[in-house]
């Protein structure tokens, strides 16, 4: 359990965190959203630790963080932002210097380092000095060292920021894996990975959280919630086709995109357009060469959120 | 204690992972030697000590320490690692610690190398050998004082080269602090205990009684008690500014 009871960070000039209050149980996913400078890395330091807050407190499965901080140590696993490690080392080196900082026994130690080299595929790279790998290479280091001792806790500032898709998908893979019995809070500006492995989402901006939700109810917010999109096999028949689905009860309006000729039809409150615009095309013998329903977009809700805004 | 050790092991691989290690050795040696035949004029005393040897060590001190006090806590932080070791479940002050010991056992190395010199006079003469082993137990610990301020001082800034400036004035001040040059900032105005409070902190008048082979309790306490201070002063540092 993470409990953050309403902690705020001042700075001389602006406030970071500002009265940010949640709590995170077992087996949740937790997405940190917002823009650059909206206090996540912040809020995500001072979980882990490394900044102490002007006000509240935070508590680690039971334990204060400031007051507690051993304890609540031992329980976290935390990649800092730009996965920093000791760039004259080598990957082997390193993680076996966290494995002593961390207590493990030696027989634990040996098993659980051989399990994160496979896990994180660092068997090419154990005998090289960490500065001169890839950045996909050290953000991997970083994520083996705070995965190493199996914490209940995972901290994750962008654990797959630099890593390429391949590998992103791999991470977010492991993410999901281990999510089983773990708490983990993740923060990203990729919105397809919140909906990959979050299973609760925050938006913060200006230091506040805007929105607590699941990913599922955020693109629900979305007026892309339920629309429709179709391609017409013949664009010229685009007119009649955009003219007989808005006369439709349960479409409020239509936008075709000029790039591309994709009509998108918004459902109107509470309505699924999907059947009653099959049903028209079927009687009418339209052909569609694309068709389907759209479940949200999270990125127009994201905008919305955090520039008040309306996409 | 673990993980002082692991600490400590930690800086040891980083220090001899890079040139720094090798560079700082060699320039040491290099520097004793030529210090000790040249300017001390080692042959032409034509005694059995290594007094020649010894009189020069503050004055390498103060610019070698704080060479390699300067990246201790300026590096972690320019490089943003101080946020994994301040949030790996470390103590402040065993991280200050741990990190002192790597630092104060590459100099006794560097010491320890010095031995050529020593087999020098044993070959050439009868020297006393407890006076020699005093005198280095003595430069040992003085090291250890300069070492102390330059890592509390490179736990202040991010940046290396401050750090090496600030360190080498913080000690040249604690080396003369006995001398008129020290001295004469304070006796206009300040009241007669605290000069003779400031001059007893000099490093020199401590370090040459013991580099006679002297060895009196207060010198090896005055140094130990030094390093204390500043460890401690290094540990609260680490408590209010861990970010930023």
């Amino acid at each position: 359990m993470i409990d953050c009871q309403s902690i705020t960070k001042k700075y001389a000039h602006l406030v970071a965190v500002n009265d940010v209050s949640f709590k995170v149980s077992p087996g949740e996913v937790l997405g940190f959203l917002g823009p650059n400078g909206a206090g996540k890395t912040t809020t995500m330091r001072i979980i882990a630790g490394f900044v102490t807050p002007t006000a509240g407190r935070v508590l680690v499965s039971g334990f204060d963080v400031e007051s507690q901080s051993m304890e609540a140590k031992q329980r976290i696993g935390y990649l800092p932002e730009g996965a920093p490690s000791y760039p004259e080392m080598t990957p082997r080196s390193f993680l076996e210097f966290v494995a002593d900082v961390r207590g493990l026994t030696k027989g634990k130690k040996l098993s659980r380092l051989e399990e994160v080299f496979a896990l994180l595929h660092l068997e090419p790279v154990l005998e090289q000095t960490i500065d001169t790998l890839s950045k996909g290479y050290k953000r991997r280091v970083g994520l083996a060292q705070a995965i190493l001792h199996d914490p209940e806790v995972l901290i994750l500032d962008e654990p797959t920021d630099g890593l390429d898709p391949n590998q992103k998908h791999e991470v977010r893979g492991l993410i999901n894996q281990m999510s089983k019995n773990k708490i983990i809070v993740i923060s990203t500006h990729l919105l397809e990975e919140v909906e990959a492995v979050c299973s609760r989402a925050i938006i913060i901006a200006e230091g506040q959280i805007l929105v607590d939700d699941t990913p599922a109810n955020l693109e629900s917010r979305s007026r892309f919630h339920n629309a429709v999109s179709l391609k017409l096999v013949d664009p010229s028949r685009m007119e009649g086709v955009r003219t007989a689905i808005e006369a439709l009860n349960e479409v409020t309006a239509t936008e075709v995109d000029a790039n591309n000729n994709r009509m998108t039809a918004f459902p109107a409150p509470n309505k699924m357009p999907l059947a009653a615009i099959s049903e028209l095309a079927i009687a009418q013998g339209w052909e569609f060469s694309e068709l389907h329903l759209e479940s949200g977009r999270l990125d127009e809700v994201f905008r919305t959120i955090t520039t008040g805004e309306n996409a | 204690m673990n993980r002082i050790l692991a600490i400590t092991r930690r800086e040891l691989i980083s220090y001899f992972s890079t040139p720094l290690a090798y560079v700082f050795i060699v320039i040491f040696l290099v520097l004793t030697s030529a210090f000790t035949f040249y300017l001390g004029n080692f042959y032409e005393r034509g005694q059995a000590d290594l007094s020649a040897f010894f009189s020069f060590h503050p004055w390498l001190y103060l610019f070698l320490v704080p060479a390699i006090s300067m990246r201790l806590w300026a590096e972690e932080r320019k490089s943003g690692s101080i946020e994994l070791l301040m949030t790996l479940p470390i103590e402040p002050r065993e991280a200050v610690l741990g990190k002192f010991l790597a630092a104060w056992a590459f100099i006794a190395l560097a010491l320890i190398l010095t031995f050529p010199i020593w087999v020098t006079v044993n070959f050439l003469g009868d020297p006393d050998n407890g006076v020699i082993f005093a005198a280095y137990l003595g430069s040992l610990f003085m090291a250890g004082g300069f070492l102390a301020i330059g890592a509390f001082i490179s736990a202040t800034t991010k940046n290396q080269v401050i750090a090496f400036i600030l360190s080498v004035v913080a000690c040249f001040g604690f080396l003369l602090a006995g001398f008129s040059l020290v001295l004469d900032l304070f006796s206009s105005w300040a009241p007669q205990v605290l000069v003779d409070a400031i001059a007893s902190l000099s490093f020199l008048t401590h370090f040459s009684n013991i580099s006679k082979g002297v060895i009196d309790l207060r010198d090896l306490v005055y140094f130990s008690l030094l390093i204390v201070v500043f460890l401690y002063a290094n540990t609260i540092i680490l408590h209010l500014r861990k970010a930023d």
